[in-house]
């Protein structure tokens, strides 16, 4: 597996088309025995929604994992096709990720600072910027009008994310009191704090009611329209998976087994088969077979 | 004399036998960080009341005249057991059930508090001077010679090391074989899990502490035997020693703190026998910083890849 | 049986035959609890040890145990009447008893005494402390609905006072500041009183210092005393062999102090957080067994001795007479006193806890004190945001045994002589139960668990033996009870609508 002529890129175009942002190739991640993610190559696009799907334990989280740093990829190349250059993230351990090359992202299990405000975790999510701005902590211990610009700046920018979660009435709330669909929302606030290029989000609208659900829609929406980034999602409600994304990889059992537009995927006997297998998730397969009349909006109608 | 082979054969004697008791102390760590996830600094504390309750026993047979030493070792072994286990249980049922949903730094406070709890109420009790005792058994055999150096092999660490191995595979067997082990370890995988397919969670950590105990109440025997004097502050070196060996053979890995213990024993004592006597704690605590720095999941220990 | 409590709970009939059974149970453990340590004392004697029965106090200690068990179980099944009864009496009894020579005068007084449970009056009041808390507790039941509250609201509650705390701390600070500004001037400030002063503000320094760790950034630094040892000591050496003055070697113990933390640290801090707890443990120890052995370097169990006292900012000396230089009461035109020293070391122990506590208080609003106190919350999740966790910590150990080393200094330099026997776990286990009982991250609870638990065994000198029991028992059931440290409360660091304004309040 050394040869680096065998991580010729494997897709040459990106389903949902835009401008290539992340370049997966051959990656594998084995614990032990069990083998998570098993050989999966894709691109992903810059200013699209790109959708991860796949039944439970198909490997989506630790795709995630893999591509922020969590757990250091067995094989593979991730790279990320960034404004400032390219970086391998396999090659970036831990917090590195964020910070050099900005990926962002949030979990399945929600991990806010559960005894920090709400701004707080926003402000705590521009640690790098603000610690610049503070001279490392000298500056900032005296006070100095530097910082407190920078802190007046980050505090700007937190405001636009609650104005645009629906959270400022909270601001000044701990964040573990919020209800459970403030609390995902605050994660995607405090992800977008951190100014990223590329954005993971993982099960974002797990657990929350339709209504908020529908406004997770806009939300994600809005963020690819106007901040031009690249988002995955992983979900697990098709109906949201359907809406919103414009290019869908679906795995299972650790391989890709499809990988294109939503209309493409939804008619791939691939996912039906992979999908009818199991009977937990009898959600999906009608709505992959009837087509869902939802499907074919466009990106921009919200 | 430090470079002859008896010599040498005579510092592998002592550490092996040091590091019987090391690792029957570094068991308790290891099941219970496997179990609940936690150091419990208190355990230190067990052994040191082990060592009491052992030398009280040894005092009350004396008087009561049982100077058989089979008979009296067997007696003290189990009263020493028994009543130590029960310190174990008490201290997992007052002090860490209720706060096993905590956060971490909770529970360790709560350890380090039980800890020093626990040595300040032996102090109390028993006052701080140093208690010494007759040496019980006496008397072994010459393995080696050497230029008029003697090897001897006193029946006291035969004693020692034979009832470690003796307790070592019982005590396998009890985990690999009985309900209870696949109990303990099902709940080292997952509680939650664990009690919903109906394993009594409380009651398998309720007896990881009383075994746990009980093996460092046999180490507290051993120690008063070995060196012939206790005191109420002996649980803090060997139980910093014992979860270095813990750490050194791999946390969460039983054959892996018999191992570390071992190991840990016979650095002790080749340090002791080649260098200074004055540094041999600081030696053992160098390897607990190195181990951690080149090795944190010990000789035998699994990675442990944290899920997210 | 009657029942008492309000309506609205439905209380089951009492199993006299169960209650009994459980408090056997209890009274069984405890019996085999005790029976070995309380029930036989090993006596010192000529060539080896002797032993002594007390069988009485295993009996005692049994039958407490069971009473008691019977009490809990009776306020758990809503039944507290029997106690407010009985907790009262028995309350009565001891302190009957206690106090029975003040009372009865010395003669009967003593003929009472013999009726004491124990021969420990200490034990004793422990035992009214118990049947007080019993007593309020089933009063609090009888008065209300549910005899105990949730763990949350119990939480809520406690968070209540300790802002409550910390809103008057706003107002008593200053106050308290003044106070200690003007303490050395009452007529009552004698040298033990000041003494006693000083020894207390070191201990808020050490306090606030470790709050630092433990408080914000949520590591368990369990030698805490091994960096004020390394600070103690650079300073005693520098100033013994190489005649540096306290001004010049302070800041240089305070380096070679957060040094050795930021050493220790390094390979430590990307660990969980257990690990820190017993490398700091294990490494407090070893640095005594260093002091003590290292015998060229460190004058081994003897000590460093002839440390210089601070002068006056260098300017003047406090002694009598000062061959080559001035002196403190000549430059002021004063009488000579003694004390002028002991003043001198109290305002400069005063103002360098200060420091500590203005730096504590900004750090905490600037990114890196943000970043600490979201380590502690979730370090995973500080991970995804780009902040370097091992880094972070690292700057919290290393401060805060900086300040650990400034505190060490300063020891030497009031002493005047350092040796390993002040630098034991004991001295570590202190100064994290004043930061428990104070209250993780609060900088006034600090403050007064010093005065607490440092000033007031200092008065009452009997209370020494039991003082170790008493902190480690204490620092168990405060987590017990509360989780998050006694009287803590945070404060956010910054508030988008101001403290007042509140747009929405919730819960
Ligand atoms: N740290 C780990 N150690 C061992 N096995 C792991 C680890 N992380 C994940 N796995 C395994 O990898 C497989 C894929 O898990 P993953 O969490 O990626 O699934 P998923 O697709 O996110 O499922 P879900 O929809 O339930 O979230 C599972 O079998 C899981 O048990
Ligand atoms: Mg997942």
């Amino acid at each position: 597996m050394s040869a680096a002529d065998s991580f010729a890129a494997p897709v040459a175009e990106v389903p949902g088309g835009g401008q290539t942002l992340l370049t997966v190739e051959h990656l594998t991640m084995r614990f032990g025995g069990l083998v998570a993610i098993d050989d999966v190559s894709f691109l992903g696009a810059d200013g699209r929604i790109t959708a991860i799907i796949g039944p439970n334990g198909a490997g989506k989280t630790t795709l995630f994992n893999c591509l922020t740093g969590f757990y250091k990829p067995t094989v593979g190349r991730l790279t990320l096709h960034h404004p400032e250059g390219e970086f391998l993230l396999e090659r970036l351990e831990g917090y590195r990720t964020a910070q050099k090359a900005s990926v962002a992202r949030t979990f399945q299990n929600i991990r806010l600072f559960p005894r920090m405000t709400v701004l707080e975790n926003l402000i705590v999510a521009q640690h790098n910027k603000l610690m610049r701005a503070s001279g490392f902590t000298a500056a900032g211990l005296f006070g100095l009008k530097v910082y407190r610009d920078a802190e007046a700046k980050a505090v700007d920018l937190a405001r636009y994310w609650l104005d645009h979660t629906k959270l400022t009435e909270k601001a000044d709330v701990e964040a573990g009191n919020l209800p459970y669909g403030d609390q995902r929302r605050l994660e995607i606030a405090r992800a977008m704090c951190t100014e990223p290029v590329l954005l993971c989000l993982d099960e974002p609208a797990a657990g929350l009611n339709p209504r908020e659900s529908h406004d997770l829609n806009d939300l994600l929406r809005y963020i690819r329209n106007e901040h031009k980034i690249g988002i995955l999602l992983i979900e697990h409600d098709m109906s949201v998976v359907m809406e919103i994304s414009d290019h869908i990889i679906v795995l299972d059992y650790g391989r890709k087994i499809s990988d294109g537009t939503p209309k493409a995927v939804r008619n791939d006997p691939a996912v039906i088969r992979a999908y009818l297998g199991q009977e937990e998730h009898e959600e999906l397969p009608p709505e992959i077979m009837a087509g869902a009349d939802n499907a074919g909006r466009s990106p921009d109608d919200a | 004399m430090q470079n002859s082979f008896a010599y040498f054969l005579d510092q592998l004697i002592n550490g092996l036998t040091l590091g019987s008791i090391y690792g029957l102390i570094a068991i308790g760590y290891t099941m219970v960080y496997g179990i609940i996830g936690m150091i419990n600094f208190a355990h230190g504390e067990i052994f040191m009341i082990g060592a009491f309750v052992s030398i009280i026993t040894f005092l009350l047979l004396g008087m009561a005249g049982v100077t058989w030493v089979p008979l009296a070792l067997i007696i003290v072994l189990v009263v020493a057991m028994t009543l130590t286990a029960i310190y174990g249980w008490t201290l997992e049922r007052v002090a860490y059930r209720p706060l096993r949903r905590s956060p971490r730094l909770a529970a360790l406070i709560t350890a380090i508090g039980m800890s020093i709890f626990l040595q300040n109420y032996v102090q109390l009790l028993q006052s701080a001077r140093n208690k010494p005792m007759q040496p019980v058994v006496s008397g072994g055999v010459q393995v080696f010679e050497q230029q008029g150096y003697v090897v001897s092999l006193s029946f006291m660490q035969m004693i020692i090391i034979v009832l470690t191995v003796l307790l070592m595979i019982i005590f396998t067997t009890v985990i690999v074989r009985t309900t209870l082990g696949r109990a303990q370890r099902a709940c080292e995988q997952d509680r939650d899990m664990a009690a919903l397919i109906g394993v009594n969670v409380d009651r398998t950590i309720s007896l990881t502490f009383v075994m746990g105990a009980a093996l460092a109440s046999v180490a507290g025997l051993m120690f008063l035997l070995y060196y012939g004097v206790i005191d109420f502050y002996i649980g803090f070196l060997a139980g910093i020693k014992a979860f270095t060996a813990a750490v050194l053979g791999g946390i969460g890995s039983l054959p892996g703190a018999m191992l570390g213990g071992i190991l840990i024993g016979l650095i002790e004592a080749f340090w002791s026998g080649y260098f200074t006597v004055e540094y041999k704690d600081v030696a053992a605590f160098s390897i607990l910083v190195l181990v951690l720095i080149f090795r944190p999941t010990g000789l035998l220990g699994k990675p442990d890849i944290e899920k997210v | 049986m009657a029942v008492s409590a309000a309506e609205g709970i439905d209380i089951r009939p009492l199993n006299l035959a169960a209650m009994v059974r459980e408090a056997s149970i209890t009274a069984l453990v405890v019996f085999a609890l005790a029976i070995g340590l309380v029930g036989f004392e090993t006596l010192d004697v000529p060539g080896g040890v002797a032993i002594r029965t007390r069988f009485a106090d295993v009996a005692v200690v049994m039958a407490l145990a069971f009473v008691g068990r019977i009490a809990l179980i009776l306020l758990r099944e809503h039944r507290p009447r029997p106690v407010l009864i009985v907790a009262p009496i028995l309350t009565a009894i001891m302190l009957v008893l206690l106090l029975s020579e003040t009372i009865f005068g010395s003669e009967s007084g003593a003929a009472l005494k013999r009726f004491m449970p124990f021969h420990d009056p200490v034990v004793l009041w422990g035992v009214v402390a118990v049947t007080v808390i019993l007593a309020v507790r089933a009063a609090y039941a009888q008065t209300h609905v549910s005899s105990s509250l949730t763990l949350e609201e119990r939480d809520a509650r406690m968070d209540r006072i300790g802002a409550g705390v910390q809103r008057a701390a706003r107002l008593l600070g200053p106050l308290l500041l003044g106070a200690a500004i003007v303490l050395p001037f009452m007529p009552f400030a004698d040298r033990r009183v000041l003494d006693i002063g000083v020894l207390v503000l070191m201990y808020v320094m050490l306090g606030w210092g470790l709050n630092i760790v433990v408080g914000l950034a949520g590591l368990l630094d369990l030698g805490y005393v091994a960096f004020y040892a390394v600070g103690a000591y650079s300073f005693a050496l520098l100033a013994t062999q190489f005649d540096v003055s306290f001004w010049v070697a302070l800041p240089f113990a305070g380096l070679m102090a957060g040094t050795a933390g930021v050493l220790l640290g390094f390979p430590v801090l990307r660990l969980r957080g257990d690990y820190l707890a017993i490398v700091t443990l294990g490494f407090g120890e070893m640095i005594r067994v260093i002091l003590l052995n290292w015998y060229s370097f460190t004058g081994g169990p003897d000590g460093v001795s002839g440390i210089p006292r601070p002068s006056f900012f260098g300017l003047a000396e406090f002694s009598r007479s000062v061959p080559d230089g001035t002196a403190f009461h000549e430059m002021f035109g004063l009488e000579y006193a003694s004390i002028h020293r002991i003043i001198f070391l109290f305002y400069l122990i005063l103002a360098m806890a200060l420091v500590v506590n203005v730096f504590t208080m900004r750090i905490r609003k600037l990114p890196i004190g943000r970043a600490w106190e979201a380590l502690r919350e979730d370090e995973t999740a500080c991970r995804s945001l780009g902040i370097n966790p091992r880094n972070t910590k690292l700057t919290a150990f290393g401060i805060g045994a900086m300040f650990a080393g400034f505190a060490g200094s300063f020891f030497a330099t009031r002493q005047g002589f350092i040796s390993p026997e002040s630098f034991t776990f004991i001295e570590s286990a202190v100064i994290l139960a004043i930061v428990v009982l104070g209250g993780f991250g609060s900088q006034i609870g600090v403050v007064i668990a010093a005065v607490v638990l440092i000033g007031l065994p200092e008065f009452f000198r009997d209370l020494q033996q039991y003082r170790m029991l008493a902190f480690g028992m204490a620092m168990v059931l405060i987590m017990l009870w509360r989780p998050a440290g006694l009287l803590a409360h945070r404060e956010p660091t910054l508030r988008l609508f101001g403290r007042d304004k509140k747009p929405e309040t919730n819960s």
